[in-house]
């Protein structure tokens, strides 16, 4: 139990690594999706390639989507993009350094996919089986090219009556087979390998800069979650002196037999400091709009 | 039962993340009421489509009422809605603010049904099959079929044990065909939806973020605010039973002592606690007095007025009448007189 609560609490208070938590879900999710997925392969001349290419391209790019909207830094990022300068100067190098993390999240996913679909072949064979020389097959050297074209866009599907037993099937099938893993296979050797040299070629670049990058991209995160936090807070205090006030205008003894009021009104001197003063809409209204158009300066000296 | 009051907590600490596993359960919940659900195509002419438009696009409506049903945030939005203005203006923007994060919640479920129906292809097998290409896919030009005999014959595709069309156009053939085009329709759907999302979020940091956090902040400030006067309506319900209940006793003690001509017994100074509990009623005949006088005779909503607190026990108050004008649903129950 204790080790659950410290993992939560862990997950909790980095924000960076409920980001890593979530994209490792989505990565997750993607991969059940693909296997919940029941490919089905039109098996026509046209249809086939769009249909093995659309598999194979468009739920990465819902997948990117979903990356990006499940991903709380990207808002944050967005905000502090567009916000007035105000007081505060934007440094374009947080923005960076924020837009490229979200981004190397969001991809995981989708890479996740295109890899499995290839490793997989199915795509593929459904793609391409049209675009195969039929020369190289002994089973359609033979035929005219329009019925070669038929026959060859039936190969994705094992049990039509046609391709139930010809062997050439299963050689145009293993053969783009091994093309599709081949080029799996190698797109994520191509991927490891980038990841690793950024990740230790970076300190070797403007490591200072990046240091900072990170320290402020992290304040920026943290400083929005606090003031949600604090206006949630003033809005509890806010709500209950508003509804005292409305009890006691109706009411004057409910402070005799009432058991939390008179508690309450020990503690209503602490309150009032942490209410700053703001006890009234068009205040609070000025207040949130000040925040927006003219942050304060980085400066509490 | 600890590990879920974690995962609870976990979820509850950050509002963001709650409403992540929110709508993570709904999209759950959705995709397994659609396997759990038998689809039965009729495979007849007409009421196929019927059959399978109506289970592509009923469910979805059912879900999008029921969530809104089931969000406690939409009594909370129509009582903004239709209060009388009072001393307090409305703001539309915040009504707005809150009917369209209950509407993006409501929609989660019903979007992972239609994705869903349109990926696993049943459906649109049902409801189109009488409009498959039989010329580009099979034998159109076979006697025998008359238009009405044809799309007879055609209905029948989704139920492959009576399928006796196979020289027309084969069913493999069609199905496969039906099912592509679904899955095309599902991954786009499925695109377009987040597309959408994305559009709405991103979009609303670049133009509407100060009216965003006025909105957000009052919205959650009408919810807290219904909440504590809730909590407080029931303290305060609690205090008034206390009392009106204390002098109920009280009440029919002193009846009951004057009645048999005894003067009201002082409990002693050092009778201790359980003396002063017993509220002068110590024998079963007057229980039970009290017990049927409480049945049949329930007293008035109105405590008596405060006299000095002293051993005999009336302490009391009194309700003023009320003058500020406030919302008058608060006012009619809290002066309720029965």
């Amino acid at each position: 139990m204790d080790r659950f609560r410290m993992i939560f609490q862990y997950f909790q208070s980095n924000s960076e690594s409920v980001m890593n938590g979530i994209c490792g879900l989505l990565a997750l999710a993607s991969v059940k999706i693909y296997t919940c997925f029941e490919f089905s392969c039109p098996c026509l001349p046209r249809y086939n390639m769009a249909y093995g290419l659309g598999i194979m391209f468009v739920p990465p790019v819902a997948l990117f989507l979903c990356g990006l909207i499940l991903n709380r830094q990207s808002l944050v990022m967005l905000e502090e993009w567009r916000r007035p300068q105000g007081c505060r100067k934007k440094d374009l190098a947080v923005i960076r350094y924020m837009c490229s993390s979200i981004m190397q999240r969001a991809l995981v996913a989708p890479a996740i996919w295109i890899i499995v679909t290839l490793l997989d072949g199915k795509c593929l064979i459904c793609a391409f089986s049209g675009s195969v020389d039929p020369e190289k097959f002994v089973g359609f050297a033979n035929t005219s090219p329009v019925q070669v074209q038929q026959l060859l866009a039936k190969v994705p599907c094992k049990d039509d009556e046609l391709m139930r037993n010809n062997t050439s099937r299963k050689a145009v099938s293993r053969y783009l087979r091994c093309w599709s893993q081949a080029l799996g296979w190698s797109i994520l050797l191509i991927l490891i390998v980038a990841a690793f040299l950024t990740r230790w070629l970076r300190p070797c670049f403007n490591q200072a800069t990046l240091l900072q990058a990170r320290h402020w991209s992290n304040y920026i995160d943290i400083e929005q979650k606090i003031f949600e936090e604090t206006c949630c807070e003033h809005s509890r205090l806010f709500a209950h002196k508003c509804i005292l006030h409305f009890f006691k205008s109706m009411q004057q003894e409910i402070k005799l037999h009432s058991f939390s009021l008179p508690r309450e009104g020990e503690k209503a001197e602490g309150e009032e400091d942490l209410l700053q003063g703001i006890t009234d809409q068009d205040q609070m209204n000025k207040l949130l709009k000040m925040w927006y158009y003219e942050k304060p300066p980085l400066d509490i000296s | 039962m600890d590990k879920f009051r974690m995962i609870f907590q976990f979820l509850q600490s950050n509002q963001e993340s709650f409403m992540n596993g929110i709508c993570g359960i709904m999209a759950l919940a959705s995709a397994q009421m659609y396997s759990a659900f038998d689809f039965n195509c009729p495979c007849l002419p007409h009421y196929n489509l019927a059959y399978g438009l109506g289970i592509l696009l009923v469910p979805p409506f059912i879900l999008f009422l029921l969530g809104f049903v089931l969000n406690n945030n939409v009594s909370m939005l129509a009582e903004e809605w239709r209060r009388p203005r009072g001393q307090r203006g409305k703001d539309p923007a915040v009504l707005r603010y809150m009917f369209c994060s209950m509407a993006q919640r409501a929609m989660i479920a019903p979007v992972v049904w239609v994705s869903v129906t349109l990926l696993d292809g049943k459906c649109i097998t049902c409801a189109f099959c009488t409009s498959v290409p039989v010329e580009t896919l099979g034998n159109a030009s076979h006697p025998g079929f008359s238009q009405g005999e044809m799309k007879r014959v055609l209905a029948r595709i989704p139920c492959k044990d009576i399928y006796d069309g196979q020289e027309l156009i084969a069913n493999e053939v069609a199905v496969r065909y039906l099912r592509c085009i679904s899955q095309a329709l599902g991954w786009c759907f499925v695109l377009l939806m987040t597309t959408l999302a994305f559009l709405v979020r991103s979009l609303r940091p670049c133009f509407t973020q100060a009216a965003f956090l006025k909105s957000r902040y009052w919205s959650h400030y009408i919810d807290i605010e219904r909440k504590l006067f809730d909590e407080t309506c029931a303290e305060h319900a609690r205090s008034f039973a206390k009392v009106c209940i204390q002098q109920f006793f009280e009440g029919m003690s002193t009846d009951l002592a004057a009645a048999r001509c005894h003067p009201p017994r002082k409990a002693p100074a050092d009778a201790g606690e359980a003396a002063e509990k017993l509220l002068g009623i110590t024998d079963q005949g007057t229980m039970n007095t009290a017990l049927k006088s409480w049945h049949r005779c329930k007293p008035p909503l109105h405590l008596h007025p405060p006299a000095l607190p002293s051993s005999n026990g009336w302490a009391g108050k009194e309700q003023s009448p009320t003058h500020t004008p406030v919302p008058r649903r608060e006012m009619a129950a809290y002066c309720s007189q029965v």
